[in-house]
């Protein structure tokens, strides 16, 4: 991913938010690394479009992989609308089809987001700069 | 993985499927840390086996390896039908070594926390290669929709497995079992309590109909 420049003399936190289109031709293992690499630099991570349950999958065992103590303590993940095959809410038809892959998702480091509260209206994350 | 092994592991997978009729079939008990996949692996292997699996503990990620117990004869209304079961490590997204360290030294922490992280792998492994149904374990004094638990879901779904939701610990007064059926309505919830054997019956019942 570009570096966005002149972020490090600011103190805050970076989003990126990255469109169904970027990913479209990404193999699974490339968006599980332009996702984790995001997340290592303290970086909150949406997806527009989220991951397959097969690449929801690898995420979760590539991040286990990556845990290390005083360093990375791994994600928190959230997705709206949920994921499930009865999925057909508004914002999931809006976001295109019925495709449980439509779905918008939050990544971000889990020892920088203390909440990350999600009802069915709304997710909320308080996120921290260190 | 050596290409050898790797080679070895989908013949056998092969072979596996061809024989799925006599073989038994592999149940993998799944679920978040601490709901009380060990405790239920062990009253099953106990009920029809008499000996246990493995450790069960307060503390979360007790189960750091998945664990396998073969050849489990369960016998219902007169029909009879084994299956292996595995008890596997709670799935998270995120291990924090300083969450155990109230219980131990640092270094047991670390060492737990990275076992735990080992097994979480394994588990998600062995549900995308090495398991036919899953029984999906959760703590029903807990709030179900979390994260985790839908993410597994959708991912034992899209794999096409039977699952078979155990809403376990009932015998808690913060209960609630109907938030698990209306938190999964697509699937079969099953109340027990794993630790009083509460409701094993239904449990082998079901077992037995899911699986057999
Ligand atoms: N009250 C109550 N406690 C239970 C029940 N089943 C398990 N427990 C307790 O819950 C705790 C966790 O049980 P385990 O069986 O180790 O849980 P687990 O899901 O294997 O946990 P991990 O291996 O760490 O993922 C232990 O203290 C058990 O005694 C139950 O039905 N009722
Ligand atoms: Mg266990």
């Amino acid at each position: 991913m570009p570096e966005a420049t002149g972020t490090d003399d600011i103190d805050g936190v970076q989003i990126d938010l990255i469109s169904g289109q970027r990913m479209e031709g990404m193999a699974s293992m490339e968006k599980i690394r332009m996702i984790l690499d995001g997340v290592h630099d303290g970086n909150i991570v949406i997806l527009e479009e989220g991951l397959t349950p097969d690449e929801e999958s690898k995420l979760i065992e590539v991040t286990m992989a990556e845990i290390s103590p005083d360093e990375f303590n791994g994600i928190e993940i959230e997705t709206y609308p949920r994921s499930g095959p009865s999925d057909s809410s508004l914002l999931g038809r809006i976001m295109g089809s019925d495709d449980s892959t439509a779905k918008l998702t939050v990544i971000g480091p889990a020892n920088q987001i203390e909440t990350l509260h999600k009802d069915e209206t709304l997710i909320s994350a308080l996120v921290s700069r260190n | 993985m050596g290409l050898f092994t790797e080679l070895k592991d989908s013949i056998s997978r092969v072979t596996d499927r061809l024989f799925s009729e006599q073989e038994p079939k592999r149940i993998g008990i799944y679920g978040p840390p601490n709901a009380g996949k060990t405790t239920l692996a062990n009253r099953i292997a106990r009920d029809w086996t008499g000996d246990a699996v493995g450790a069960e503990s307060h503390i979360p990620h007790e189960t750091r390896r998945a664990r396998r117990k073969e050849d489990v004869e369960i016998e219902r209304n007169g029909k009879t039908v084994t299956i292996d079961i595995v008890d596997t490590p709670g799935v998270t997204t995120k291990v924090d070594y300083e969450e155990f360290t109230d219980e131990m030294d640092k270094d047991d922490a670390v060492r737990r926390s990275r076992e735990a992280t080992e097994g979480v792998a394994e588990a998600m492994h062995w549900l995308r290669e090495d398991v036919d149904g899953v029984i999906y374990v959760l703590d029903s004094a807990e709030d179900p929709i979390t994260q985790v638990n839908t993410m597994l879901i959708g991912i034992i779904e899209s794999r096409d497995l039977p699952v078979l939701i155990f809403a376990n610990k009932i015998d808690l007064d913060d209960s609630s079992v109907k938030r698990i059926e209306d938190a999964f309505p697509q699937h079969k919830t099953v109340p027990l309590s794993a630790k009083e054997g509460e409701n094993m019956d239904e449990v082998y019942e079901n077992i037995a109909e899911y699986f057999g």
